[in-house]
């Protein structure tokens, strides 16, 4: 089972992402920006970071590079794509996830261990949670605000199509508390927070149980993982 | 140099923390009279040649759908300017 990671210039979480695909049993296969060759994977990750920098817009150079305009095309065929973070906000500039991602609230970075509320467990990516079971991963970044117009947040909530809300505490003001949203056929994925972070015990958030222990991102790659292998 | 100059705001009912924090200095110098401050993106698109009709219409299409983001920005112009 091959997962594709983009590495664009400025990503940060490439090979986090890429330990991650291999702790959940898959073969990761690195991919480079200017490249319009997918190398026939059978996922892709966009991975967090400063893709281009941050330039002109979050993700917006990045949207518009070789690998991304293959993996929209191939997207659309049901190629599960899951965009972590800096890959969440090239999701949504390259449209295939809508509304759109702003700077925080409170204006700060944010970084902490953040729990979260899985909404949809029948995507690509969600598959192997529980419906509205509570996980715990890390979120890092300063624009995390998710916005939508009124009538995209209506249709994101009727037709299911929230995957994640934050719990307890919403950290960066994101519209009824989105922290990660999927298309209509559910192949692709979005969010803020980083599964990735939390996919091996000794490193991952702290738990009840014991200090580093929390692997809920794992999930995330066991559920795409299965999901190919059943197809 | 021949060039198309697109003008971008923020959407008018975003918080715009730039224009704020300048906002904010204006009144500490004591000019009581500004209400607010926005701060928006010039881009300037440098052409080699004379600018056509059709450059316009494709600036204009550049400005929509890459230049700017309509969830969070409005394009308020796109000109030529010689």
């Amino acid at each position: 089972m091959k997962i594709g990671v983009i590495t664009y210039p400025g990503t940060l979480d490439d090979r986090d992402a890429q330990r991650a695909i291999r702790l959940a049993g898959g073969t990761p296969v690195p991919l480079w920006h200017d490249d319009d060759d997918l190398k026939k994977v059978d996922a892709v990750v966009l991975p967090g970071g400063f893709s281009y920098g941050d330039y002109l817009r979050c993700g917006a150079i990045a949207a518009k590079a070789p690998a991304t305009k293959e993996v929209i095309r191939l997207a659309a065929k049901g190629l599960p794509v899951l965009g972590i973070c800096n890959g969440f906000q090239v999701l949504v500039e390259s449209h295939l996830l809508p509304g759109g991602l702003i700077r925080n609230e409170k204006q700060h970075f944010i970084c902490r261990d953040q729990k979260l509320r899985v909404e949809n467990n029948e995507t690509a990516w969600t598959s192997l949670f529980e419906k509205d079971q509570e996980i715990l991963i890390p979120l890092k970044n300063g624009e995390g605000g998710y916005i939508a117009t009124d009538d995209t947040l209506k249709m994101l909530e009727q037709e299911n199509r929230i995957a994640f809300r934050y719990v307890e505490t919403n950290p960066n003001g994101s519209m009824n508390d989105i922290a990660g949203i999927t298309n209509e056929r559910g192949n692709v994925v979005g969010l803020m927070p980083h599964p990735e972070h939390a996919v091996e015990a000794g490193f991952g958030p702290d738990t009840p149980t014991a200090m580093r222990s929390g692997i809920d991102g794992l999930l995330f790659f066991e559920s795409v993982l299965k999901m190919v292998v059943n197809s | 140099m021949p060039k198309i100059i697109v003008e971008i705001m923020p959407k008018q009912d975003l918080l715009d923390p730039q224009g704020k924090a300048v906002a904010n200095s204006l009144r500490r110098e004591g000019k009581k009279e500004i209400t607010a401050v926005r701060i928006g993106k010039r881009i300037e698109l440098h052409f080699d040649r004379e600018i056509t009709d059709q450059d316009l219409t494709m600036a204009k299409d550049q400005a929509a759908n890459f230049l700017s983001n309509d969830v969070i920005e409005d394009v308020v112009a796109v000109t030529k300017e010689d």
